[in-house]
């Protein structure tokens, strides 16, 4: 097998998709959103729950494949505990990481669980499975109610 | 495998064939998508686009002669492929999809009012069903849904319920894309027949594999797509019966379909060329017509019965491939050939295997009403077509088995 395939599914990535961290509904959250992509039909709702401008805490449901999947519960497991502020420059970070523009820069834990990612940078047509979860945390943090879709940027 | 049909015989016909994929032989398994062109059509196109490329109808000049002669011989080759009576019975359009959206808009709007009736079924791909939606809410007619069994059958006797003396016309695919069912058409024909009530066929996976009669399936309007059957795209065709085609409204506007204009009203062309607003695709219909030239060169009936025991071939693998689940078990059917594989999602799997040189679709495969039914978010499919050979649905089964061990850690 290719050794960018095996790349793309790294063993971080495969064990996140299989047992996904923080995959459960949350009932008392404060900003919820569905993110679909109409395309293959992955789809996950975000659950979040802010207080005094920090993620307290941060679930998600739905379906999806393996990148999409371990992506969302990456980003759930990064996000907790972190300021608003965190969360959107970490989302900025895992888009540069997949769309291949740059790394993070550094080596810290949270660093070395998005740059898993950096082989999606190789094969365009997963970027959005990659970043689907992504994008409906922070169009969620920023007021976002409606369902977003990877079709509008 | 009982036909002695050799495919090997005609993949040197397709150059795309010959290529590799990631270093592996390219396996094309995703023909209900579209099927790879013989070399015979791209040449036709390329021959006139070299030599006789001139509009048509309109030019007086030897080059506007020869493209209009060869592009009227294109309506007759296939009229003569699906059985029609007269060539005036083929429009060209743009597919499968446009045909259905020009009927539902020059037959529908004429005929179906408030309160009136449409059937369509559960099984249709989303351009035998959104038309069909969209001509409801406009008019205020009623969409009826007939149901399908789990197995991907229609539950025939549904009929009975939803038949009424409303019911102004059944759509139906005659080839489901993602069960590969083909239905009862002729049984759906006469017991519509006997009401007065018209039908259309979707004829985008049948007409490529099946050998068509329209004077034998008796439809109203059959439909289908010409890169689905080794044409160019861009090109399809809408058959129908001709007093269908003397009574319906126009579709578009435009050159060609007039007969005379005034400022303020005109009159339009003859049939089909009332339905051909524009300049058409010319080239698109020679390919056409050299594809189907090939098609029966091949032979219809022999493809049919080959795809019939590669089917069956394909499917026992499968199915003796621990963790594949198959979705779509009706009596008759053809090459589509919807699969799950453990818990890897289509997509993984899909792009695991086209690593491998085999190119699979995964998705909801513009069905998101079965999707729905079978509680599924996407499946794998295989779609097969003449030149696919034995030894690659062996080499499919075995990179499932290699994808089994990749995800599974
Ligand atoms: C059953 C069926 N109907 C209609 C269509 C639409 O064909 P086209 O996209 O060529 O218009 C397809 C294509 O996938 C199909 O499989």
């Amino acid at each position: 097998m290719d050794a960018e395939f095996r790349e793309l599914y790294q063993e971080i990535i495969l064990e996140h998709s299989k047992s996904p961290r923080n995959f459960r509904r949350m009932e008392d959250a404060t900003h919820k959103l569905e993110g679909r992509n109409p395309l293959c039909g992955d789809q996950y709702t975000i659950y979040l729950k802010i207080e005094n401008g920090i993620i307290a805490d941060i679930s998600f449901e739905g379906s999806g494949c393996a990148i999409s999947k371990a992506s969302a519960s990456v980003m759930t497991s990064v996000l907790k505990g972190k300021s608003i502020a965190e969360a959107k420059k970490l989302f900025e970070q895992f888009h540069d990481i997949v769309t291949g523009v740059k790394t993070t820069g550094d080596d810290t834990d949270i660093s070395r669980k998005i740059a898993a990612f950096s082989g999606v940078a190789e094969y365009p047509v997963r970027i959005k499975c990659a970043t689907l979860a992504w994008h409906a945390m922070r169009n969620s943090i920023e007021g976002v109610t409606n369902s977003v879709t990877t079709e509008e940027k | 495998m009982k036909t002695k049909f050799d495919p090997l015989k005609y993949r040197p016909d397709f150059p795309i064939l010959k290529q590799k994929i990631h270093g592996y032989p390219l396996v094309y398994f995703d023909n209900a998508a579209t099927t790879q062109k013989p070399k015979m059509v791209i040449d036709a196109i390329k021959n006139f686009y070299e030599r006789d490329n001139a509009n048509v109808h309109r030019a007086i000049h030897q080059l506007g002669e020869r493209a209009t002669e060869a592009y009227e011989k294109a309506r007759k080759t296939i009229a003569g492929f699906i059985g029609a009576e007269s060539e005036k019975q083929i429009v060209f359009t743009k597919g499968a999809t446009e045909s259905i959206n020009l009927v539902a808009s020059a037959w529908g709007r004429k005929y179906i009012s408030e309160g009136d009736e449409i059937i369509v079924s559960e099984m249709e791909h989303h351009s035998n069903l959104i038309p069909w939606q969209l001509l409801a809410k406009d008019v205020g007619a009623v969409l009826k849904i007939l149901p399908i069994n789990l197995d991907g059958t229609l539950v025939f006797n549904e009929f009975e319920h939803i038949l009424s003396n409303k019911t102004k016309l059944i759509a139906v695919t005659h080839m489901s894309n993602v069960f590969g069912t083909i239905n009862p058409i002729k049984k759906i024909v006469s017991m519509a027949h006997d009401r007065g009530i018209p039908v259309l066929l979707d004829g985008a996976q049948s007409v490529p594999h099946l050998p068509i009669d329209v004077g034998f399936l008796d439809c109203d309007f059959l439909v289908f797509s010409g890169h689905k059957m080794c044409g160019p795209t861009g090109i399809g065709v809408l058959y129908a019966k001709i007093n269908h085609l003397e009574n319906m409204n126009p579709y578009q506007g435009g050159g060609e379909m007039i007969s005379s204009v005034w400022l303020d009203n005109a009159t339009w062309n003859e049939i089909p060329h009332k339905f051909e607003a524009g300049t058409q695709n010319i080239a698109g219909a020679i390919g056409l017509a050299k594809a189907i030239e090939y098609l029966e060169y091949v032979n219809m009936r022999d493809i049919t019965l080959y795809e019939q025991d590669l089917v069956t071939y394909t499917i026992n693998k499968l199915m003796s491939i621990d963790g594949v689940v198959i979705y779509g078990n009706a009596p008759a059917r053809g090459g589509a050939i919807s699969f799950n594989l453990d818990d890897i999602h289509p997509h993984d799997l899909a792009h695991f295997l086209d690593q491998k040189g085999i190119a699979v679709r995964a998705g909801h495969h513009c069905a998101q009403p079965i999707m729905r039914k079978l509680n599924l978010a996407a499946t794998t499919r295989a779609s097969l077509y003449f030149y696919n050979t034995v030894e690659e649905v062996d080499y499919l089964a075995e990179q499932l088995v290699e994808a089994k061990k990749f995800f599974n850690l």
